[in-house]
């Protein structure tokens, strides 16, 4: 872990990106306040993630970087968490918990009538990237299971119906 | 600082407090429930009615009724308070209307009122939980006015790391991240390693699904979870300390920050707390959505940038945890047991609970049960108690069919054992266990051949990959209990699942693996029934 073979140019240290894309001034800014640390590398994933919404495999090679490790391992860090998508979301997104609470109080039947709808499975976009279905193993919201998340938003108490109603307008448009 | 300024900053925020407070939870299931609006139409209220000058509307943590939230409370000085369920935005005129004596009392304004006189409420013990929903989480100064940092001030100015230890040991205090082991005997271990480098974690990933009891405690009384872990940090040795906290907790987060800047600020943590020489620094580390990593050995892996892997045991991560240091590594309510303990006694905590488990236990109680939400009672209250008396049982007079406890790693208990006492070993008897909390009530119309299903799908996502017995076996078994549900089985499958169970359970490298197959076990053991009659007879 401590040599990084194929790794032998310096990181660049200045806040300019080739791209002049500002959020790698905000990024730098992060992995500079962490030091450059290696072990600093999943706080760094979380922040790449907030600002570019997900690790593009460029990111992740500008991350490994900058940090000096071996690509690879920031490769096998960020498919290894379920919270680092690698994937390009669409432009709203839903999760259904899937948690225990949830699924005794019938997450499944929700996830089914969205899958349905949208004619993805979990995990996937559709095509004109407009909407993202996904499924997390409790929110801790349990008490008021089933729960649903749409656009950063936490509802409870959801039933097939409700969820399909709250989706309908990012649905309708073409999918 | 001393402890007269701590008393100070105490009596001055008592003072400061108005005649009547009106409490808004507004963490965790309340605030899906749109708790914040609320909050700030009850502040807007106050104003239009002029009372001002007599009236805090404070945010509060969870009060323990999540389901039926947003909660609000209303407490005046020697009045019995008055609890609101459900309160929308809109009617916060109607609570601040009520203030009003001649008003009559919610009810017939459509306000819901909570019943305080019952079980839910009545029957608890709040010692974790003593200022859930009392104080405001953001708020270091009502910590303090609540009693907050004493222990700490009495650790570092009057014992020795000995004796610290000896009382948390004599407590009887066991894990409550789930195997329940000795938190004194953890401790004094990790002391007993030679001087240098130490760390203390704290393990709040929770990753148990249905459980929500670290969360709740995070949220809403943040910095008794640093205080405990600082009176661990001198008892062991340590100045530095991690909190891991999983991502999906955004505001458990928030608080967490918020808490460790001001008590930095306060100089309760940094250097020479109460002019002592002892210094203790707690940073938190975020996780990323991997059930495995709430395992020791894979969380020090992930605080250290990695893949959360678990890695064979021994060394144990007392005596090579982070970075290769001794680190001693316990849950968010373990942590939160410390300050009281050492405030009000060992004695008086081993007086608590039962022979073997001492103390009161946190549940978190949901899925078919009428109150959902969080509860805390003495070890050994019976299943009973917890599901049918304070939990009120299943909705629409349905019939308890099975308690799931300790999560994927746990069993179900069957409704012919509800009188069980709820403590480690009695569990492990029934082919269950404790775990972190979590209770998930199930009805007559839960198939235990699907819930068996549900727990392994989960383990089999969850599995790290390291070991093939995980790996491969929760794939088969996955496999096996489709094949049953679907009416595709024989009874030579059903045989397999046995074995293939045990083999899993004896050959998995960590508690992962280990324990994954108890959820079918446990169903097989009671409704055997339901794998039979699933299975073709020819
Ligand atoms: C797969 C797995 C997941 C675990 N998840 C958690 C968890 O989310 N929170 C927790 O406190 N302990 C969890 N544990 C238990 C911890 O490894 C450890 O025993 C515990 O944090 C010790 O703290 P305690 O002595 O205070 O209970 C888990 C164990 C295993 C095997
Ligand atoms: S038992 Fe499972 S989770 Fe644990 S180390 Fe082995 S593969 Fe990983
Ligand atoms: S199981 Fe869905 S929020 Fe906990
Ligand atoms: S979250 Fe509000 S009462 Fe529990």
């Amino acid at each position: 872990m401590e040599s990084s073979p194929g790794i032998t140019t310096k990181p660049p240290r200045s806040s300019e990106h080739p791209s002049g894309d500002r959020r790698f001034k905000m990024l730098e800014a992060t992995m500079k306040r962490l030091q450059y640390r290696s072990d600093a590398l999943i706080e760094v994933l979380h922040s790449a993630q907030g600002l570019f919404g997900y690790l593009e495999e460029d990111l992740l090679l500008y991350i490994a970087h900058s940090l000096k490790l071996p690509a690879s391992q920031v490769y096998g860090v960020a498919s290894f968490y379920h919270f680092f998508s690698l994937k390009q979301k669409g432009a709203h997104t839903c999760v259904i918990c899937t948690g225990t609470a949830c699924y005794v109080k019938g997450a499944a039947q929700i996830l089914e009538a969205v899958e349905q709808k949208a004619g993805i499975q979990a995990g996937e976009t559709t095509a004109n990237k407009q909407f993202s279905l996904g499924t997390a193993r409790c929110l801790g919201a349990c008490g008021s299971a089933p729960v649903v998340v749409i656009d950063d938003t936490v509802e409870g108490m959801q039933t097939p119906e409700s969820t399909l109603q709250r989706i309908a307008e990012y649905l309708s448009d073409g999918t | 600082m001393e402890l007269s300024e701590l008393r100070e900053i105490a009596n001055q925020t008592k003072q400061q407090r108005r005649k009547t407070q009106i409490r808004c939870c507004t963490v965790g299931g309340c605030r899906s429930a749109q708790s914040v609006a609320v909050k700030e139409r009850l502040e807007e209220a106050v104003t239009d009615a002029g009372l001002g000058d007599s009236v805090d509307v404070c945010s509060v943590g969870c009060m323990g009724l999540c389901s039926q939230g947003p909660l609000v409370s209303v407490e005046s000085e020697g009045a019995e308070g008055v609890l609101y369920t459900q309160v929308r935005p809109e009617q916060a005129g109607l609570v601040v209307a009520t203030l009003d004596s001649s008003t009559s009392q919610g009810e017939e304004n459509g306000l819901v009122i909570g019943d305080r006189s019952h079980p839910f409420f009545t029957r608890q013990y709040p010692i974790v939980l003593e200022n859930s929903g009392k104080i405001d989480p953001e708020s270091i100064e009502d910590y303090i006015a609540a009693d907050g940092y004493q222990a700490l001030f009495r650790v570092l100015r009057e014992m020795t790391p000995k004796e610290v230890i000896d009382t948390i040991t004599q407590s009887g205090l066991r894990g409550r991240g789930g195997a329940g082991y000795p938190t004194g005997l953890k401790w004094a271990t990790v002391a007993k390693m030679p001087p240098g480098q130490k760390y203390v974690v704290c393990n709040a990933d929770e990753g148990d699904p249905g459980a929500f009891m670290d969360r709740s405690v995070l949220e809403s009384d943040p910095h008794r979870v640093l205080e405990g872990m600082a009176i661990a940090a001198y008892a062991v040795g340590a100045d530095q300390g991690y909190i891991y906290v999983r991502g999906e907790y955004p505001l458990a987060i928030e608080h967490l920050k918020k808490a460790i800047q001001q008590s930095r600020r306060y100089g309760l943590l940094g250097s020479q707390i109460f002019d002592s020489p002892f210094n203790v620094r707690i940073d938190i580390r975020i996780g990323a959505g991997a059930f495995v990593c709430g395992e020791e050995t894979a969380l020090i892996a992930s605080i250290e940038g990695k893949r959360g892997v678990p890695r064979p045991r021994p060394p144990y991560p007392a005596e090579s945890g982070l970075w290769g240091c001794p680190t001693l590594i316990n849950n968010v309510e373990t942590y939160a047991n410390i300050a009281p303990i050492i405030r009000k006694g060992a004695d008086w905590f081993a007086s608590i609970g039962t022979e073997k488990s001492k103390g009161t236990k946190v549940f978190s109680l949901a899925g078919k049960v009428e109150n959902t939400g969080l509860i805390e009672v003495p070890m050994g209250t019976s299943l009973r108690d917890i599901v049918e008396v304070m939990g009120g049982g299943v909705p629409n007079g349905g019939m308890v069919k099975a308690v799931q406890t300790g999560g994927p790693s746990g069993g179900c208990v069957p409704a012919s054992e509800i009188d069980t006492p709820v403590d480690y070993e009695s569990l492990v008897k029934l082919g269950s266990i404790m775990g972190s909390g979590g209770m998930i009530v199930m009805d007559e119309n839960d198939n235990m051949v699907d819930v068996a299903r549900f727990f392994m799908e989960f383990c089999m996502d969850e599995s790290c990959g390291k070991c093939i017995p995980c790996r491969a076996g929760t794939v088969q078994l996955y496999r096996l209990l489709t094949k049953i549900r679907d009416g595709q089985a024989t009874s030579a499958d059903l045989e397999q699942l046995e074995t293939l169970c045990d083999l899993v359970k004896q050959t998995s490298l960590c508690g992962l693996g280990q324990s994954a197959p108890n959820p079918v076990l446990s169903t097989l053991r009671y409704f055997q029934q339901e794998y039979l009659d699933q299975v073709k007879t020819s």
